[in-house]
């Protein structure tokens, strides 16, 4: 059974936080979610775990779900086993499975060295990584994640895209939400949102095929339809005329995800 | 010509070195990225060359003059924090922005912020707040802009199109010295620095950082047991979408260990892992 949603709308007062978004999260499959700032991405999976009421739509959600908002829902106060220990009685979890649960995912996420270490005394990815085993801790079959990555390095955010994978090849269905498009390629299926609607989703190989119009790439700027990408400038031609001194060349998901925020643009 | 120039610039708070040895320089018109991971030091280096943190050794000279001397209006500064200020609108934190530094206030319009002039900064997207922020520190034409990770959390076409104003204010003569820790904005900058443990661990374009760095590819079917003997022996094991992929050791060593293997040029960010271990 796939979790998810199915064409919801989630309204706050007269703005429209979601539009109709439907996503799948099948188990043992890892959905991104990839958007700006104020893009949805938190309103999606707080409705996704039943935090936030619906104005129209359908979910699809199991008895057990794990949730990392944002912030990364690692207490400050506590040290990384008391922050464990706490979620694990918050979940009625017996004592020995939950130890050795525990201890697993200390020695999975690297953090076994860290255990007596303040929640304020972590650095960015080893708190991220610890609120992910928070969030699984419970052994839920649906794990939400809202930008885990956000503000890490490299290193960390390779070692935390392992922990996801692994997770996830336990068969657990994962959704995970970033402001990369590059972290989309890690997962599944990806869904690109902006100002509460659905741009594209799909494979990132269908999210690519299914790009109107066509894709240039010129020395220079070409006005409101272009834009810059490293040393040249990409061109989007939504009815794939050929660009006068611009050469065709194919997209990536970047460029597929900014082609629908322009054309999205164009339609306010 | 040399706009910023950074020699054997060491900072340490107890202990700890948070920068190293550092040397680089950043030229008129030219994009130079600081890369590192968390803690590397590149705000500490970043903070050195505005004058705001008093290096343990060593020297940042702007345009020849050292820091301190420097009039504060030839330097333009996006912090992390994007130093607005939440409760006053758009329109208030640039008027005070131009007021401190005795110049104009800019054009909205121009700048395609005139439909948030009367919000306040705190109610508006992070996306909005960091093109104000853009604005706020180039209002006084500073021939050295440094942006520390100005584009964290912002979507793809916003981040397009800050890259875009990021070039064309390069493009005027300014030398601007970005940090960023997403291997794809590498590409944006004429040169980088990697940065490790305060210390400067490579330094050039995209391309020559990368060359001659290889990966083994170890594709799926690999016991844990083998990937943790890797790691003992030194590499880096990176999850890839088609498999497994080690960095920092020899095609013969992750052999003998898994039984096989192949060699395939590095990525980036990669290359980033290898040379940050």
């Amino acid at each position: 059974m796939s979790w998810g949603l199915s064409r919801v709308t989630v309204r706050f007062g007269d703005a429209t936080a979601l539009a109709g978004v439907s996503i799948d999260v099948e188990p043992g499959e890892v959905a991104i979610v990839v958007g700006a700032d104020g893009a949805g991405k938190t309103t999606l999976c707080r409705t996704l775990v039943g935090l936030e009421g619906i104005d129209g739509g359908e979910i699809r959600r199991p008895d057990r779900t794990g949730f990392q908002p944002e912030t990364s829902g690692v207490w400050n106060d506590l040290t990384v086993m008391e922050n464990l220990e706490f979620v694990a009685g918050a979940y009625g979890l017996a004592t020995d499975p939950a130890r050795r649960r525990i201890e697993t995912l200390l020695e999975v996420t690297g953090l076994g060295g860290a255990r007596d270490r303040l929640g304020r005394q972590l650095s960015g990815g080893m708190r991220q990584k610890l609120g992910v085993a928070m969030a699984v801790l419970s052994d839920p079959e649906l794990l939400v994640l809202d930008e885990p990555t956000t503000g890490l390095d490299p290193v960390s955010r390779l070692e935390l895209w392992s922990f996801i994978s692994l997770t996830a090849g336990e068969g657990k269905a994962i959704l995970v939400t970033t402001t990369y498009t590059d972290e989309a390629r890690r997962g599944n299926s990806v869904l690109a949102l902006d100002g509460g609607r659905s741009l594209a989703s799909g494979s990132v190989a269908e999210v690519i095929d299914a790009m109107p119009g066509a894709l240039f790439e010129s020395a220079r700027s070409h006005g409101p339809s272009s834009w810059r990408r490293g040393r040249t400038w990409r061109i989007w031609s939504p009815e794939a005329e050929p660009v006068p001194g611009a050469t065709e060349v194919s997209p990536d998901l970047a460029d597929v995800v900014t082609v629908a925020a322009l054309a999205a643009e164009a339609r306010r | 010509m040399r706009v910023v120039a950074v020699t054997a610039l060491s900072k340490r708070f107890g202990e700890v070195r948070a920068v190293d040895d550092l040397t680089f320089e950043v030229g008129q018109g030219e994009i130079v990225g600081l890369l590192g991971a968390n803690g590397a030091g590149k705000t500490t280096t970043m903070r050195m060359v505005l004058g705001l943190l008093a290096p343990t050794s060593g020297r940042a000279l702007i345009e020849g003059e050292p820091v301190g001397r420097v009039d504060r209006r030839r330097l333009g500064y996006v912090p992390q924090g994007l130093g607005l200020y939440r409760e006053l609108t758009v329109a208030e934190n640039l008027r005070f922005s131009a007021e401190a530094f005795g110049t104009a206030p800019p054009d909205l319009a121009a700048e395609g912020l005139s439909e948030y002039a009367n919000r306040k900064v705190g109610e508006l997207p992070r996306g909005v707040t960091r093109r104000v922020a853009f604005v706020a520190a180039r209002l006084h034409d500073p021939g050295v802009l440094i942006l520390d990770e100005p584009t964290s959390g912002v979507g793809p076409l916003g981040r397009a199109r800050l890259w875009e104003s990021i070039h064309l204010v390069a493009e005027t003569g300014t030398a601007v010295l970005v940090s960023t820790h997403h291997m794809e904005e590498a590409e944006e900058c004429d040169r980088v620095v990697l940065m490790a443990q305060g210390r400067r661990v490579a330094t050039g374009n995209v391309s020559e950082v990368i060359s001659g760095l290889r990966t083994v590819a170890v594709v799926a079917g690999v016991t844990t047991a083998r990937l943790d003997e890797i790691r003992r022996l030194g590499g880096t094991v990176l999850l890839s979408n088609d498999g497994w992929r080690v960095v920092g050791l020899p095609l013969s060593v992750v052999s003998e260990v898994v039984g096989s293997g192949t060699e395939v040029p590095a990525t980036f960010e990669e290359a980033f892992v290898a040379l940050s271990a």
